[in-house]
């Protein structure tokens, strides 16, 4: 059992994850209090140094961010008023706005790529407009977004969207363009149309390429709307955060980046299962 | 000239050349006849035109002057009618073996419903013995295999023309052997009209009623028609104790290493000069020994 490899990967994920949980554990326990000198700066005052918090850094110890999670999971779509809302219920309104923000994306970027893709005129035309558009950082749209949509969810959403259209757009061009010349050969001889050709030869032959487009736009899409959030605030992991950071709660923080990271894994891992679907071996 | 089934009439391809004005002439003026249910090999040098040829049949590829004439009407683009096996199997990798067929058999026959347009596959792939293959990828099968399927999808569609870009190029020397013997059993039962294209003199003799033989380019001809006299059926292992077998043989193999040069160079002169290109293979049957030409350099035939 120790041969196989699986095995021994686990085993040594999980002699990590101990180590590392017995030096937080142990760097936040209260023995660890080095002695204070002088007087506390404002800020250390702030941070609550010097009060009778367990902890000489204010951050909490792994125990008190278990026991914070489980008592959150526990009720996780309790709703008590807008500053005190349950975590599944702040991570339904992340993921909903990803996942809207993410099909508007495809709903244009997959047509569109298509067509730049079959098309070596539109390829040159278009491509000094991505070239650019493309490494803006979505956030920079937000104070436009604000102005023209004049409301602060639907600018979210369309963030959302603007940073994942490009992945998508650029990989369903390259994908459609790149199609081998044999399988339109194929198609030309067997007299297809045009309609045909696109979704019984191009759509299968670069489904694979245009979903690792998709997969990458849903992981940016997953970074940026936490500081999507952040910025138009009310609802949402990202406002989670930030309001809990105001509050001082860091075990509240510190949940929210470990779901964060669970939950981006999970949308992450359902493209890569549609990615299997469509794959095929050359 | 008599009307044949396929009519190739002074088919010339030139390309532009990016140091020059002057156009590059690959072939020019080819008249070719084929009749329906023949078995025709073209064999050439590399950068001949072969392929260009074969496009063309295709409707894959427009020529610069020419055109072809099949069953009385014009090819102008590619169609059901003409069937294409190329080199390397172009089957679609998503698609099992019996799908690749059906793909294709779809789109001969939109109307046909799922159950007739399977059972026709699968005939077909019966006949290239893929019984146990059928719903393997092709990723999955060897490239024999893949080549059979190829087979397969081009015969099911029955195609009036069938155009092969040296099917078999790509395979090894006992594969080969074992697909051409098949290709040969499932042309017997079908009689499709064949043009293919190879490198391989014997896979030539034993599959082809007629070889033509073209010469080297630039101003590429082609030059002779040789007549494959030996009777069918055919088998690869005696194919050798064919009286006729080694005339064919040796005039097909003196043709490429000595003729088609110095035929080139002649029709290269003759392009200088101005003499109009267009012209008809010479006819040739070196199984008969009377009419055994003698080897070396001869005239290539202005009409």
């Amino acid at each position: 059992m120790l041969s196989n490899l699986n095995f021994r990967a686990t085993v040594l994920s999980l002699v990590m994850l101990v180590v590392f949980l017995g030096v937080w554990q142990l760097a936040t326990a209260p023995e660890a209090l080095v002695p204070h000198q002088g007087e506390l700066s404002e800020y250390e005052q702030l941070m609550g140094a010097g009060t009778d918090r367990s902890s000489s850094s204010g951050i909490p110890a792994p125990t008190q961010v278990f026991s914070h999670a489980f008592s959150e999971l526990s009720n996780p779509f309790y709703d008590a008023g807008p500053n005190d809302k349950g975590i599944g219920i702040q991570l339904a309104y992340s993921v909903y706005r990803v996942l809207l923000g993410f099909a508007l994306a495809a709903l244009i970027a997959v047509p569109l790529g298509f067509v730049i893709g079959m098309s070596p005129l539109l390829n040159k035309a278009f491509d000094p407009y991505i070239q650019i558009l493309k490494p803006i950082s979505p956030l920079a749209w937000m104070p436009l977004a604000l102005f023209v949509i004049r409301d602060s969810n639907m600018s979210a959403i369309f963030v959302i969207f603007i940073c994942s259209i490009w992945p998508m757009l650029v990989n369903t061009s390259y994908g459609v363009a790149s199609v081998r010349n044999d399988w339109l050969n194929v198609a030309k001889t067997h007299q297809l149309s045009n309609l045909r050709t696109a979704f019984t030869v191009i759509l299968p032959a670069a489904a694979p390429t245009i979903l690792t487009g998709m997969r990458i736009s849903i992981g940016i899409a997953w970074l940026v709307i936490v500081a999507a959030e952040m910025l138009v605030g009310g609802t949402g992991i990202g406002y989670y955060i930030w309001n809990e950071w105001n509050n001082l709660d860091l075990a509240s923080v510190i949940f929210a980046i470990i779901m964060i990271g669970i939950i981006g894994f999970l949308l992450d891992a359902s493209l890569a299962q549609a990615t299997k679907f469509v794959r095929y071996a050359d | 000239m008599s009307k044949g089934f396929l009519e190739i009439e002074n088919l010339s391809q030139r390309f532009p050349q990016p140091d020059s004005n002057e156009p590059m002439t690959v072939f020019e003026g080819v008249d070719v006849t084929i009749n329906k249910g023949e078995f025709v090999c073209l064999i050439g040098h590399s950068g001949c035109g072969k392929s260009t040829i074969l496009n063309v049949l295709a409707g894959l590829a427009t020529p610069t002057d020419g055109n072809v004439i099949m069953d009385n009407k014009e090819i102008t683009g590619p169609s059901l009618d003409q069937g294409v096996i190329f080199q390397n199997h172009s089957l679609l990798p998503w698609l099992s073996a019996r799908d690749n067929v059906m793909f294709a058999v779809r789109a001969r026959w939109p109307h046909w419903n799922k159950a007739k347009r399977r059972e026709h596959a699968e005939r077909y792939l019966h006949m290239v013995g893929l019984d146990d293959a059928m719903d393997r990828k092709p990723s999955q099968l060897s490239g024999g295999m893949r080549q059979r399927v190829g087979i397969a999808r081009a015969f099911a569609i029955e195609p009036k023309l069938l155009l092969m870009d040296e099917p078999f190029g790509a395979l090894d020397a006992l594969t080969r052997g074992v697909i051409q013997e098949e290709l040969l059993k499932i042309w017997s039962e079908t009689h499709q009209t064949v043009f293919m294209i190879t490198h391989d003199v014997d896979e030539a003799i034993l599959l082809a009623d007629r070889v033509l033989l073209m010469t080297n380019g630039p101003h590429a001809q082609v030059a002779e028609s040789v007549k494959i006299d030996i009777p069918r059926p055919r088998e690869r292992a005696n194919l050798h104790q064919q009286e006729a077998y080694y005339p064919i043989r040796n005039h097909l193999v003196d043709f490429l290493v000595n003729g088609a040069k110095e035929m080139s160079a002649r029709a290269q002169a003759a392009a200088a000069r101005g003499d109009d290109p267009r012209h008809s293979p010479r006819v040739v049957n070196p199984g008969k020994r009377e009419s055994h030409p003698e080897p070396g350099p001869r005239m290539v035939r202005a009409v």
